[in-house]
């Protein structure tokens, strides 16, 4: 029955493009899932002077946040930030991606500053380091400093409460045996 | 007197009651032998399209007197822009594009009522059904989903303005062109459709259905190369082509319309293959229509896409599913019951045809399977990835590069029987030609495979064409020969044409990008350019900033260059407008990038881009090809004359 | 300091440089823009694309090949920023496919043709149906008939001015013949108005 071969190759199609039209062909995965968080080594954004790395946390579960002061979306995620860090579940820490200082500080003291502290990433290289495409993005990192997730585009409560945080208690929990 | 956003309304509501009239009774009518109903057919068809046609004036004159009441002028629009953008902005959005798609349809419904004299009036009002069908399924989707004279309230001041990448001629002519293309295939799919609805596909069938093939495939072939034109000289990168989703959509109809062409060449002089004709026609519009959806659901990422809504996505699938599903499954139906028609050779000129017709077919299977992957194998899972030029470049030569060689055999080939040692004796001339100059023409520049291999191909069809031509001009006087031959030459003449362009410009073009300030000066290629300095000018409803490039070559100043970076007023969007100069070998191409410091300073993108108009004057000739074709007086004498038969021999 | 070398490097612009340029841009035609809708890093005006292009170009200069830098590349952004995907077993159908289905298709065509071959030589006309199909040539009303008398006019036609020589000619007339007596032929089992029609008229 050869004839009906058109008609199976076509239901399969449409079955693919049915499936396609409930993902986002804008959503990247990032391949640094389960690997270690780049290292860096960059001018903190209160003190130049000092500077930070994550090589400091080893042992801590933290987030690693990027913004900027040019950042639409970034305020779309700044209430949620605010409220994560005052629950002190989590640390936050932040990169302040391709930014000006004055105006990265400025933003701060008017939105409120929800980070432990942030690093200046001026040119972006470390941006690139951690494959961020598009602010804000926010990573999570464990205690070995293996990147465990990666949330692309602003925070949600509904990721915060249904991923992010699961996994924080967990990884908190692994390390307490 | 009611608004014109009311009128349009109420037209779309009328020409969707025509549509469903068009689309059910003439098919019942004749499947019962009511002649009453069959009779239905024209008429329907044709108030159709006069509602439809209403509609879209409706749509048009509320965009040109700046009726800022109804939703699509507003989102689109602007007082500040030209009347002849304001017009094209009709088409600009989802909405509209889907009434200019509606419009297109309609019309076709109406030449194929009037220009049918020669069909019995059963196949007519099978084939005016499917249309209207299919007219049915968009203008629900409108009515339901995209219905471009919503209101809105209170009624702005303004408009948005129309997308500036948008402001441009191409604009005004690439859409209908390509619409009246890829929306032209449904009549070959709609008698391909009827025929096995009615289970017959006769001599008829086979002559009726190619000319209706070959106007939808010029105009798809001019709407295609413009498109390409317009994105050359308006995305400001010089590129011509990008295997970008929504090109691939317009490009796949379009392999299959050329094989579906030179098929019912075979089914129509053997009454052969007529099981594949009749599922390349299904499979030219079913990919129209597949391409339809892929601009509009958001399933893929584009430069083109529409406003993504996966709601629409789904109603467009569902339709998808009816008029394609359907057609398969009558298909798979009825496609047993048509005869094989009259044998011949394993070599032939029938088997040159149909091999470049798997050769054609599996181009568009690459195409279609290269755009899709990425959704394949994110669908199972398996993570995302990108599938662009490099892939689609390599696997597209390597396929038709055969093709393009079979194209010299095919037209030299005897009919139903030919001998590989006599066309190899005849072609041999012809193909020592070729190697050679392929070889040796282009150490005249700089030596490079793919150049030696497209001029191969490019000489290789000439020459071929020209043997042809001198071969029956031995026999024949130039008069006599059908235009149907001088159509496939030409056609073919273009083909080569477009090979060339694209060889050349792949392999020789240069480009420089940098930072200048006034008074420098770069070289590309052999011609130095100068940038003087800055300007700024006002357009209709922009600012811009224009740079002066004066081109020097041979020391000589031959052209002053102006391109410009525009800022529209309302919607604040930058635009990069390049400077393009034509010649036939050559086209310098400047584009303003960014500012780059003090003094004037700016980055500039200078490209030199040797014989790429090649590429499109090539299609344009493919296109002539297709008329010539098409006003073959085969086409034109009236049926039915009585011709003597003479005794048999 | 290295900094510094490298921007003096850019700043003063060797003839070397645009070799380097071209070499930046050509790769950079393999990756995709992220922020952009489907355009390459050498053609996207973001940000982000300048920025990889920086990084290109840096990384060319300390003496990468082109497959390290497309490596450090995907390490970052997954496969979807390459725009040539990898050869790898979930790309073998991508990468295979075509081939494998131009040989399929040639294969079926050569098939195909070989299993008709016994018809060729049998196709010739008894008297009987010869003067059938003249009846019906000369003297039925049905529009598809008259497509054949317009082909039958084309041999003719054809003949005369030699573009087909007397062997085709019969051949091709024989052919005509045969394929409309199969069509008419084939026609008298369902019934339609015009079949009703033409078996009254004969």
């Amino acid at each position: 029955m050869k004839f009906a071969v058109p008609l199976v190759l076509f239901a399969a199609l449409a079955g693919l493009l049915a499936a396609g039209l409930r993902r986002d062909p804008h959503l990247v995965p990032s391949p640094l899932i389960d690997k270690p968080a780049p290292a860096f080594h960059l001018a903190r954004l209160d003190e130049p002077s000092r500077a930070f790395s994550p090589q400091e946390l080893l042992g801590k579960v933290w987030l690693l946040n990027t913004w900027a002061s040019w950042c639409v979306s970034c305020r779309q995620e700044h209430p949620l930030l605010m409220a994560l860090s005052k629950a002190e579940v989590v640390p936050i820490y932040g990169l302040n991606y391709k930014d000006n200082r004055a105006d990265a500080l400025e933003w701060l003291s008017q939105m409120g500053n929800p980070y432990v502290l942030n690093v200046q990433d001026i040119n972006g290289r470390v941006g690139i380091d951690y494959g961020v495409y598009g602010v804000p993005e926010t990573y999570l990192i464990d205690k070995a400093g293996v990147i465990r997730y990666k949330q692309i585009g602003p925070l949600t409560l509904e990721s915060l409460e249904k991923t992010i945080l699961p996994i924080v208690g967990n990884l908190n929990d692994e390390l307490a045996k | 007197m009611p608004s014109p956003a009311t009128i349009g309304q109420f037209a779309l509501i009328a020409a969707l009651l025509l549509a469903s009239l068009q689309a059910t009774l003439p098919i019942l009518g004749a499947a019962r032998g009511k002649s009453s109903w069959i009779a239905l057919a024209k008429p329907a068809g044709q108030w159709q399209f006069i509602a439809v046609a209403l509609a879209f004036c409706c749509l048009a004159y509320c965009f040109v007197t700046n009726d800022f009441s109804v939703l699509n002028v507003a989102s689109n629009s602007n007082s500040q822009l030209p009347l002849n953008y304001r017009f094209a902005a009709t088409w600009g959005s989802h909405e509209g594009s889907l009434l200019l798609w509606t419009l297109m349809l309609a019309f076709w419904t109406a030449a194929v009522s009037i220009f049918s004299r020669h069909l019995p009036e059963t196949t007519i009002a099978r084939v005016l059904g499917v249309m209207g069908f299919i007219s049915v399924g968009f203008l629900l989707f409108m009515l339901t989903t995209s219905n471009p004279f919503t209101r809105l309230i209170p009624v702005p001041l303004d408009g948005r303005d129309l997308n500036p990448l948008l402001q441009d001629p191409g604009m005004v002519v690439h859409p209908p062109m390509l619409y009246m293309g890829y929306v032209g295939f449904s009549v070959a799919f709609a008698f391909a459709v009827a025929a096995l609805i009615s289970g017959r596909l006769d001599a008829a069938w086979a002559k009726w259905s190619r000319p209706w093939t070959l106007v939808a495939w010029t105009f798809l072939t001019c709407g295609i190369a413009m498109g390409s034109y317009w994105s050359y000289y308006v995305q400001g990168w010089g590129g011509w082509w990008f295997w970008d989703p929504v090109e691939n959509a317009s490009f796949m109809p379009w392999l299959v319309g050329t094989a579906l062409i030179h098929s019912l060449a075979v089914t129509e002089k053997r009454g052969a293959f007529k099981s594949w004709t009749v599922l390349l026609a299904i499979a030219a519009f079913s990919l129209s229509l597949i391409g339809t959806f892929l601009v509009r659901s958001g399933v893929l990422t584009s430069v083109h896409a529409f406003a993504t809504d996966p709601r629409r996505g789904l109603f467009i699938l569902g339709f998808l599913g009816i008029v394609i599903g359907g057609s398969l499954v009558l298909y798979a139906w009825r496609a047993k019951q048509v005869g094989l028609g009259s044998p011949f050779d394993v070599v032939s000129r029938e088997s040159f045809l149909l091999s470049n017709n798997v050769l054609l077919a599996v181009a568009a299977a690459s195409v279609l399977l290269g755009t899709m992957y990425p959704l394949v194998i994110d669908a199972l899972d398996l993570g995302k990835l990108s599938v662009g030029p490099p892939y689609f470049n390599t696997v597209f030569v390597a396929v038709m590069a055969p093709a393009m060689f079979l194209l010299g055999i095919g037209p030299i080939a005897r009919w139903k029987k030919a001998s590989i040692p006599e066309l190899a004796r005849r072609l041999r001339w012809a193909f020592a030609a070729s190697v050679i100059a392929a070889i040796v023409i282009p150490f005249y520049v700089e030596w490079k495979p793919l150049v030696s291999l497209g001029l191969l191909l490019a000489i290789w069809i000439t020459a071929t064409m020209v043997l042809s031509l001198s071969d029956k001009l031995k026999t024949v006087n130039l008069k006599s020969l059908p235009r149907g031959y001088y159509g496939m030459q030409v056609a073919h003449l273009g083909v080569a044409v477009v090979i060339v362009g694209i060889a050349v410009v792949t392999g020789y073009e240069s480009e420089k990008d940098l930072r200048m300030e006034p008074g420098d000066s770069v070289s590309v290629g052999s011609y130095d350019f100068q940038f003087k300095g800055l300007d700024l000018v006002s357009g209709p409803n922009y600012e811009a900033i224009r740079a002066e490039m004066n081109v020097f070559h041979n020391g000589a100043i031959i052209v002053r260059m102006h391109p410009e970076k525009r800022i529209y007023n309302v919607s604040g969007n930058a635009l990069t407008n390049a400077a393009i100069d034509t010649s036939v070998f050559r086209d310098l191409y400047v584009a303003l990038g960014e500012p780059a410091g003090e003094n004037d300073g700016w980055s500039f993108r200078i490209q030199y881009k040797p014989f790429v108009d090649w590429i499109w004057a090539g299609a344009f000739l493919m296109a002539i090809g297709g008329v010539l074709a098409l006003t073959d007086k085969r086409y034109v004498t009236p049926a039915n004359k009585k011709i003597r038969i003479p005794e048999a021999a | 300091m290295r900094s510094l070398l490298l921007f003096l490097v850019l700043l003063s612009n060797p003839s070397g440089d645009s070799d380097l340029e071209h070499r930046v841009m050509t790769l950079s035609q393999q990756f995709r823009c992220l922020v952009c809708q489907n355009e390459t890093i050498a053609d996207s005006h973001a940000d982000l694309a300048a920025d990889l292009r920086q990084q290109i170009r840096e990384q060319m200069i300390a003496g990468r090949t082109d497959a390290e830098i497309t490596t450090f590349l995907s390490d970052r952004y997954g496969d979807f920023v390459l725009y040539r995907p990898r050869v790898s077993p979930r790309t073998y159908a991508l990468w295979f496919g075509p081939f494998a289905m131009l040989a399929a298709g040639l294969f079926a065509l050569y098939l195909f043709l070989k299993s008709r071959l016994w018809t060729l030589n049998r196709r010739t006309l008894s008297a009987d149906e010869n003067r059938k199909a003249d009846a019906i040539l000369q003297f039925s009303s049905n529009p598809n008939v008259a497509v054949y008398r317009d082909q039958f006019a084309e041999i003719e036609s054809d003949f005369r001015i030699g573009v087909i020589v007397q062997e085709e000619y019969e051949r091709d007339r024989v052919d005509l013949k045969r394929r409309l007596l199969e069509e008419e032929i084939s026609k008298q089992a369902p019934k339609t108005p015009e079949r009703l029609l033409n078996n009254s008229r004969g």
